[in-house]
């Protein structure tokens, strides 16, 4: 019986423990970071009081998938930057294990592209854990709740990694619209291909 | 003539020598994910082994020696290895071919091109979030979904008691 009962209470720890690794789900409040930016400075969402949100799209340097997807990146922030959802990309892999996502090579890919957004690294592997991203590009729409953030929408910018000219369906911007609107996103989680994040 | 008859037995008798062939580097087939999809519901006595990958993947180039050792090792035992590469398709000549010719690949190869990922995704696994590397292994009594990176320990622990 007793052993019934440990076993019981192992089971239940060992599945709060997994789902707590899985990271942030649509609804949850958002933990803020503090994270050092391509141009030196650190950055945190509480430096952007006034936003009605965030795109936090977790990226790097050398995926394909991200690479697809830098200039849409780009276009996302410029639209909906003005209207209250800049994009901040984060940087999570492990930089020995993936040496072309090196701080460095960050600031060279950032002046390449001209990027408008902050473009910072998690070098202490702290922060994806906690959202629970698993891939690189991989985005959250943080919606701003009173004093908190919470999680609006995970997944995919839209469902056409290869040819935006193809796409048919935005989710990220249907996202950042049904928010503006006080709407739940339908889908509010998408997935896509991506590169695994790195780690040693 | 008897020769032909000769060498078409021992390619019979030999079934490493026709998965060999699988990997004619010209023919690298390339799939939707429809066409794909009966590689995930194969109904014979064998275990299959359906790795998700890319030539730009480090994590994913790391582990495939680890399959192919598992392949050698359990071809006869009926283990089939399908590597699904999730490269570009305008990218199969000029990376993927001589990838494959270069590594050895001898599991089959073929190029996943479906752009629709939020639709196909869930129809390989439920909680594949869509990072690679992912492995699938299965067979008519077992089904488990790996969305992580395998070594060939890991990989021997779970096909050896599939083994029939």
């Amino acid at each position: 019986m007793i052993m019934k009962k440990m076993f019981v209470f192992l089971s239940a720890l060992f599945f709060v423990a997994t789902t707590f690794a899985q990271g942030y789900e649509v609804g949850d409040k958002v933990e803020d970071f503090k994270l050092l930016n391509v141009d030196g400075k650190y950055v945190s969402m509480a430096d952007y009081p006034d936003t009605e949100g965030f795109v936090v799209i977790f990226s790097c340097n050398h995926c394909p998938y991200v690479v697809a997807y830098e200039d849409r990146m780009i276009e996302l922030h410029n639209e909906f930057a003005p209207q209250g959802f800049p994009v901040i990309a984060i940087n999570p892999n492990d930089t020995i294990a993936q040496p072309q996502d090196s701080y460095s090579l960050m600031k060279v890919r950032a002046e390449e592209k001209n990027f408008p957004f902050p473009y910072v690294i998690d070098a202490d592997q702290t922060v994806y854990p906690k959202f629970g991203a698993t891939r690189t590009p991989h985005v959250f729409l943080l919606k701003r709740d009173g004093n908190d953030l919470r999680v609006a929408y995970i997944g995919a910018i839209d469902d056409n990694h290869r040819d935006a000219s193809q796409v048919e369906e935005k989710f990220l911007a249907n996202a950042i619209h049904a928010v503006k609107k006080g709407r739940t996103p339908d889908p509010s989680v998408t997935r896509a291909i991506g590169c695994s994040i790195k780690t040693r | 003539m008897k020769k032909l008859w000769l060498i078409f037995f021992l390619t019979l008798a030999y079934p490493g020598y026709l998965s060999a062939l699988a990997n004619d580097s010209d023919d690298i087939k390339v799939y939707n994910f429809d066409e794909f999809s009966h590689w995930l519901e194969r109904e014979s006595d064998s275990l299959y082994v359906v790795n998700f990958w890319a030539t730009w993947c480090a994590p994913c180039v790391k582990e495939i020696p680890d399959f192919e050792k598992l392949y050698a090792k359990y071809k006869t035992d009926k283990v089939k290895l399908l590597f699904v590469s999730l490269d570009f398709p305008n990218q199969l000549e000029t990376r993927v071919i001589p990838f494959i010719d270069r590594m050895d690949m001898k599991g089959q190869v073929v190029l996943l091109d479906d752009t629709r990922a939020n639709r196909w995704i869930p129809l390989v696994d439920e909680d594949w979030t869509g990072a690679i590397p992912a492995t699938l292994i299965y067979n008519q009594d077992f089904r488990e979904f790996y969305a992580r990176e395998l070594t060939f320990d890991e990989l021997e622990e779970i096909v050896l008691p599939l083994l029939k």
